[in-house]
């Protein structure tokens, strides 16, 4: 919205760097770390950070840097911080504590996070990512997070897809709202304690640059409509990821990419946002009245047998299809893994036999996810204690018993590897602006691992931005800025302006309705098979949409309440141009890789084909202003340890 | 498509802010499926409200699966409606019939102040939380995990504490608006665990005061928070923090 014009980034495309300190890879974080420069614990208080997001990135940082002793300022939508959308995850958090000792160690963690990102990610981030894992779980288990346990009470594991060790902890299915309220409880301590002020119910709608550098931002009351603006020494942002844009997903309605993309159009480069996870296994698509996606765990892979009926014109009920009419594809074609395999491969094949027209459902695009064998060989007491909230879930939604019959799944668009563009440090292109957790896109390259986002929100929000955002401190002068600042009074004036905007336009068409439609359009071309046609189309029609919601779209209700159509209104403004950026950033990568598939780029088997000589790296665009096409920077990826080959899982 | 396809009167409850009066509004819905859940009904109703230039109905949600707790609604006279252990975002329209009535309402406590509609003010839920809901353990100085065995029972009971979404149906179901259940449910977690022990008895007094503090009323066993909290806390919760009360002020 509020086309800003940039003030400080570069016009020529230029390499961009990561900062990543060179030396063996197992001692560049521990030797950064001691390099470092500290805030003295009496001067502390005197820093001001905000922290945007309450999830498991934004509430252990916020925590972790209120018991340094910073001022903190803590802001989320939800009218609680424990209700972030980390709260949904279901299935687990992977640590390399080899509690199983089955060959696990932070080499191997690191190893398959950047085989699993396809060779998309930054290893330093990587490296540091596994190494930090182990804290995470000793953090958590010490603030009474109930993990799942043996009898002996040590704690348990599970597998998760992509990998062939144990190394998934978890909470019956609530391991995301676990740790998020074990976060939430430190938050809380420091609320208590009085180092940490939070702000629920208060979205942040744009970032406020004094001299080129990140100095507060403008927020809006979502109870009262108040607009107001903060100002501090640096701003972390860990506002999640963007699904949401397709309409349909497995996220929380309100997750939005409003912060990053309003911290873009201020300079902030935003890194590879074509990378999108589309996950497995998700109840399939029922009418146009739905609102979201229900994902079901991918730990249901681990006892649940994927297949289709072979002959395309099936028509028997599942139980009555024999053995040899039923094509259990993933075990066929990847026999190593099976139905374990990486996400990004198992939607694929899943829309491959639906495109062939083996699909199942009154769609024809779904598969079954099949428990009878489980079943006969654990026993139903066994399955349903691993499983029995899903399986109620599943149930209430598709009034189908998935203890009878097998269940009916399809991919959904889930998780954005692509984010705001961070260093090493986790600092954007504007100094001072720290981009934490699902917002930044920074660990999991072309396609995360089961169970590793929710590692990534904690080893950010606990252990990385917390010293690389004291080093920021310490090593640059601040100079006193408050609200007084001219820049504050300008950028409130731009929100000011926008969301009257939107309030006058009075047209004919509802949010939901351009929002519906972009999702449409995502799902169909953008979404998990690209060809250049399609994509540029997308940009076309995407453009069309976007004038259009300026022309007629009808936001009611006023300024000063709440008003939930108005919230949603500037979220789906800004879908509707990282929409078009998403586009753009697919055609500009000729190659598949992880979940970019591009039809134009594969194997005659249909296996998705990397191209590392002209795509090894990262595609960071710049905000060029309203009437120009953004720029691409590119940051040269480099593999010293886990060479690119092929990424076979067969 | 249109096969099972009906009707709904809607009756729900309209308030332009804290401070104005509210009344129940009567609104017609058609072309209900069974298969949609009650917030995508709502949904609808708005975008109809809306092309009919009525204000929208205020009402929140987030995860529309049962784990946020965002959502809350008395539906038909029951904290998050008529199924048991479900959140209002669980609720599909196939449990209503044609032409029934549905009566909507907000979460109501003296504690909870109505800010529009349907959406009602639950910080004080935060700050008994804040209170003492957490173990004192900074970053960076936690033990080796496993070197905190707990017995599977003890990390299963705690789990079922620690299920609690804080949806406040508990105090909008109890006849004195009492947040026992709610807060019960975080002291029963950390009593069940060696984490935390330490602070025990300085957790319980704070977390209860603050709890009388904020305006809920006392518990006097009627059992209607167990019956709509969707994550199924039990009641037996309560009887715990009254003993780890009496442990700490005796
Ligand atoms: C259904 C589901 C299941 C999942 N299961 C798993 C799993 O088993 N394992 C795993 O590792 N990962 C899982 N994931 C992924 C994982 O949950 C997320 O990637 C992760 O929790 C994101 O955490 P976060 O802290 O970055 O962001 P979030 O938890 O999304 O938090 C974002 C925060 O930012 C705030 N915010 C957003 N915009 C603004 C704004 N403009 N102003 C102010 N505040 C704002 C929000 O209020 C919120 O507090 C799952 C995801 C889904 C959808
Ligand atoms: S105890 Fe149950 S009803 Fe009460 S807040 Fe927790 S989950 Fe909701
Ligand atoms: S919307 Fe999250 S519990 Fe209902």
């Amino acid at each position: 919205m509020n086309d800003v014009t940039v003030q400080s980034a570069s016009a020529a495309p230029g390499p961009l760097k990561s900062g990543a300190p060179d030396g063996p890879i197992e001692d560049r974080w521990d030797n950064y770390k001691a390099s470092m420069k500290l805030v003295a614990p009496a001067n502390r208080r005197k820093h001001k950070i905000i922290v945007v997001g309450t999830g498991l990135a934004g509430g252990s940082a916020a925590a972790t840097l209120g018991e340094m002793g910073y001022n903190v300022q803590s802001f989320c939508i939800s009218d609680s911080p424990r209700r972030a959308h980390s709260v949904a995850a279901q299935g687990g958090i992977n640590a390399a504590k080899n509690y199983q000792n089955d060959g696990d160690s932070i080499y191997r963690l690191f190893y398959d996070t950047v085989k699993g990102g396809d060779f998309r990610a930054r290893e330093s981030n990587v490296y540091r990512l596994a190494q930090c894992s182990v804290n995470i779980i000793d953090q958590c288990v010490a603030q009474g997070v109930p993990f799942a346990r043996e009898y002996g009470g040590t704690l348990a594991n599970r597998s998760f897809g992509g990998v062939q060790v144990q190394r998934t902890f978890y909470a019956r299915g609530q391991t995301g709202q676990q740790l998020l309220l074990g976060a939430y409880s430190a938050l809380v301590r420091q609320i208590d304690a009085g180092t940490v002020t939070m702000h629920a119910h208060h979205e942040m709608l744009d970032l406020v640059m004094v001299d080129g550098v990140a100095r507060g931002i403008v927020t809006r009351n979502l109870n009262t409509g108040e607009i107001q603006t903060h100002a501090a020494d640096a701003v972390l942002l860990c506002t999640g990821g963007y699904s949401p844009v397709f309409f349909l997903s497995t996220n929380a309605v309100n997750c939005n990419a409003t912060a990053g993309w309003r911290c873009y159009k201020r300079g902030a480069h935003f890194a590879n946002p074509c990378y999108t996870q589309i996950h497995p296994t998700c109840i399939p698509q029922g009418g146009d009245y739905q609102s979201k996606l229900t994902l079901m765990s991918e730990s249901l892979r681990n006892d649940g047998r994927v297949w289709v009926p072979r002959k395309t014109d099936e028509t028997r009920p599942p139980q009555q299809i024999p053995e040899d009419d039923r094509w259990y594809y993933l075990e066929e074609i990847y026999p190593a893994f099976g139905n374990l395999v990486p996400r990004d491969i198992a939607s694929r094949a899943a829309k491959m036999v639906c495109d062939k027209g083996h699909g199942v459902g009154s769609s024809g695009f779904a598969v079954y996810l099949d428990f009878a064998e489980a079943i006969g060989r654990l026993g139903k007491d066994t399955v349903a204690s691993r499983y029995g909230n899903l399986f109620d879930m599943y149930r209430e939604i598709s009034d189908e018993d998935p203890y009878s019959t097998p269940m009916r799944i399809y991919p959904a668009p889930h998780y954005t590897m692509g984010g705001v563009w961070v260093d090493y440090d986790l600092m954007s292109t504007i100094p001072g602006l720290f981009v934490a957790g699902e917002a930044n896109f920074s660990d999991h390259g072309a396609n995360r691992l089961g169970a590793s986002a929710l590692m990534q929100g904690l080893a950010d929000g606990y252990f990385v931005a917390p010293a690389t955002a004291s080093n920021y401190l310490a090593s640059n002068k601040m100079d006193d800025v408050t609200t007084d600042a001219p820049e504050f009074a300008a950028a409130e004036a731009g929100v000011r302006d926008d969301v009257n905007r939107l309030l006058n336009i009075n047209g004919k068409r509802t949010v939901r309705e351009f929002w519906w439609e972009l999702g449409r359009v995502m799902w169909d071309k953008v979404g998990m098979a690209r060809n250049a046609a399609g994509l540029e189309s997308a940009i076309s029609e995407i453009q069309g949409l976007k004038e259009e919601f300026w022309t007629d779209v009808n936001v009611p209700g006023s300024q000063d309440e709440w008003n939930k159509t108005l919230e949603t209104a500037g979220r789906v403004a800004d879908f509707l141009e990282l929409g078009e950026l998403m586009a753009r950033d697919a055609l500009e990568r000729n190659e598949s890789c992880g979940g970019h598939f591009r039809e134009e780029s594969q194997s005659q088997e249909g296996e998705a084909m990397r191209d590392d000589d002209n795509y090894s790296h990262v595609s960071a665009w710049e905000y060029r202003g309203p009437d120009q096409p953004p720029t691409m920077h590119k940051e040269a990826l480099d593999f010293d340890y886990v060479k690119p080959g092929t990424r076979s899982y067969k | 498509m249109a096969g099972n396809e009906f009707s709904v009167k809607l009756l729900i409850w309209r308030q332009s802010g804290p401070a104005q009066p509210g009344e129940l509004a009567s609104y017609t819905m058609d072309n209900v499926l069974p298969e949609m859940s009650l917030l995508e009904m709502l949904d609808l109703l708005n975008e109809k409200l809306t092309a009919e230039g009525i204000d929208p109905v205020a009402f929140d949600s987030d995860c529309r699966e049962g784990i946020c707790g965002t959502c809350g609604l008395v539906i038909n006279g029951i904290a998050h409606g008529p199924h048991s252990g479900a959140a209002t975002c669980e609720v599909r329209m196939r449990s209503f019939s044609d032409g029934e009535t549905i009566v909507i309402e907000p979460f109501r406590a003296a504690s909870f102040p109505v800010i529009k509609d349907l959406v009602v003010d639950r910080a004080a839920f935060d700050r008994i939380m804040q209170a003492g809901g957490y173990v004192s353990i900074n970053t960076g100085s936690a033990p080796e995990a496993n070197s905190i065995p707990v017995p599977r029972p003890h990390a299963e009971s705690a789990m079922d504490a620690a299920a609690c979404i804080g949806c406040a149906a508990c105090v909008a179901a109890c006849p004195n608006a009492s947040a026992s259940l709610f807060t019960s449910a975080k002291i029963s977690q950390y009593a069940q665990l060696p984490q935390g022990r330490a602070e025990a008895k300085r957790r319980v007094v704070r977390m209860v005061d603050a709890m009388d503090e904020e305006g809920f009323g006392n518990c006097s066993n009627h059992g209607e928070c167990e019956a709509v909290c969707p994550k199924e806390i039990s009641i037996f919760n309560i009887g715990r923090m009254r003993r780890e009360y009496l442990k700490a002020v005796l």
